[in-house]
């Protein structure tokens, strides 16, 4: 399973992620952070196929995507 | 700096992770100033993929504007010089003149290199000196509190044109991307919407081919990208995308307008980068 995280402490909220996911699997949290905006989150991690759209779209930088590598094709 | 597996994979082998995507290590760790859902940010992050991607961070000198992203210089690892409103390709020459080894690139809003310089921005173009320029045009004087820029498109409600932008009074707007594609000493002018991955993905290849045009020694590239101000528009961040989509590219259109920058896989250049990147 691929792991994302966003820096939740930088996020602004600005939705960009949660519009362009394909697969639906960001929201905005309902809990505030600490400059006062309700920061993205992941609720189903299941559905990410890390393919780091959200990353391309996040005007704070602040996303990362790790991932499995892919097996080598011999 | 901001290695990927930093803190979220620790306890298995890092061959078996990959990251991708992280923040790029020419960005420093401070926050971004801009407003929710603001392109500059993706952009900045954009600048710094490519200076980590072409190996440059230790001889990059980056020209940062007056305007929203007059604080550019905080983002990024290298070394900036802040230029004065406009003067941002006088002072990109001087750089690039004084020491030709270096990559010097602009960052200019539409109200520093459309308004105030486009004397020096046309100048520097038809010279056809070896800098590259990154044009963000959202159309408006972000920061001063969303006045009309020349970059305004016709009907435009702004602070200074309450009843929308009239081309009768104040003129029409300004398309840079064409204006300076005839002149010869342009090596690659594009213009991109920053709204989608996909074309976030297409600024990546454009801005490449700029950056080329200057390492390469073939001349000067801008690359313009229609950005948002969902602020001063008055729109939430993904209606200003959907406005740029419907409205802005009909007065800019998107394209290429110069390329004289060969393609990279018709030479067997990829050898050679990989090599260069190895070293």
């Amino acid at each position: 399973m691929p792991v994302w995280s966003v820096r939740s402490e930088r996020c602004k909220g600005c939705r960009l992620c949660v519009e362009f996911c394909p697969r639906h699997c960001l929201e905005i949290s309902n809990e505030l952070n600490a400059i006062g905006y309700y920061p993205a989150r992941m609720h189903d991690a299941g559905k990410c196929t890390s393919c780091a759209l959200c990353a391309d779209m996040c005007p704070e930088a602040g996303i990362i995507v790790v991932r499995r590598k892919r097996k080598k094709k011999t | 700096m901001h290695s990927c597996a930093d803190n979220l994979v620790t306890d298995t082998p890092d061959d078996e992770f990959e990251c991708v995507a992280h923040r790029p290590n020419s960005m420093s760790d401070k926050p971004l100033h801009y407003c929710p859902g603001c392109t500059h940010g993706i952009i900045h992050r954009l600048v710094g993929e490519m200076v980590d991607e072409f190996g440059l961070l230790d001889r990059t000198v980056g020209i940062c504007p007056v305007g929203c992203a007059v604080f550019a210089y905080e983002y990024f690892e290298f070394d900036s010089i802040e230029a004065s409103h406009g003067r941002a390709p006088a002072v990109a020459t001087a750089v690039k003149r004084a020491d030709p080894r270096r990559f010097v690139f602009t960052y200019q809003g539409d109200g520093d290199l459309a308004a105030i310089g486009t004397a020096e921005t046309v100048h520097a173009a038809a010279r056809g000196e070896r800098i590259t320029v990154f044009f963000v045009n959202n159309g408006i004087y972000g920061m001063t509190g969303g006045q009309m820029a020349p970059t305004s498109l016709p009907g435009q409600k702004t602070t200074t044109s309450p009843g929308g932008r009239d081309p009768a009074l104040t003129g029409h707007p300004i398309a840079v991307c064409e204006m300076l594609s005839t002149l010869p000493g342009v090596a690659f002018a594009a213009r991109v919407p920053l709204t989608s991955p996909k074309n976030v993905n297409l600024a990546r290849r454009y801005m490449r081919k700029a950056i080329r045009a200057q390492l390469e020694n073939i001349g000067y590239g801008i690359v313009e990208f229609l950005s948002t101000c969902p602020v001063q528009w008055g729109l939430t961040p993904i209606a200003a995308m959907k406005h740029i989509d419907a409205d802005v590219i009909k007065v800019y259109p998107p394209g290429v307008f110069v390329d004289r920058v060969p393609d990279a896989r018709a030479a067997p250049v990829g050898a050679e980068t990989d090599a260069g990147s190895s070293t």
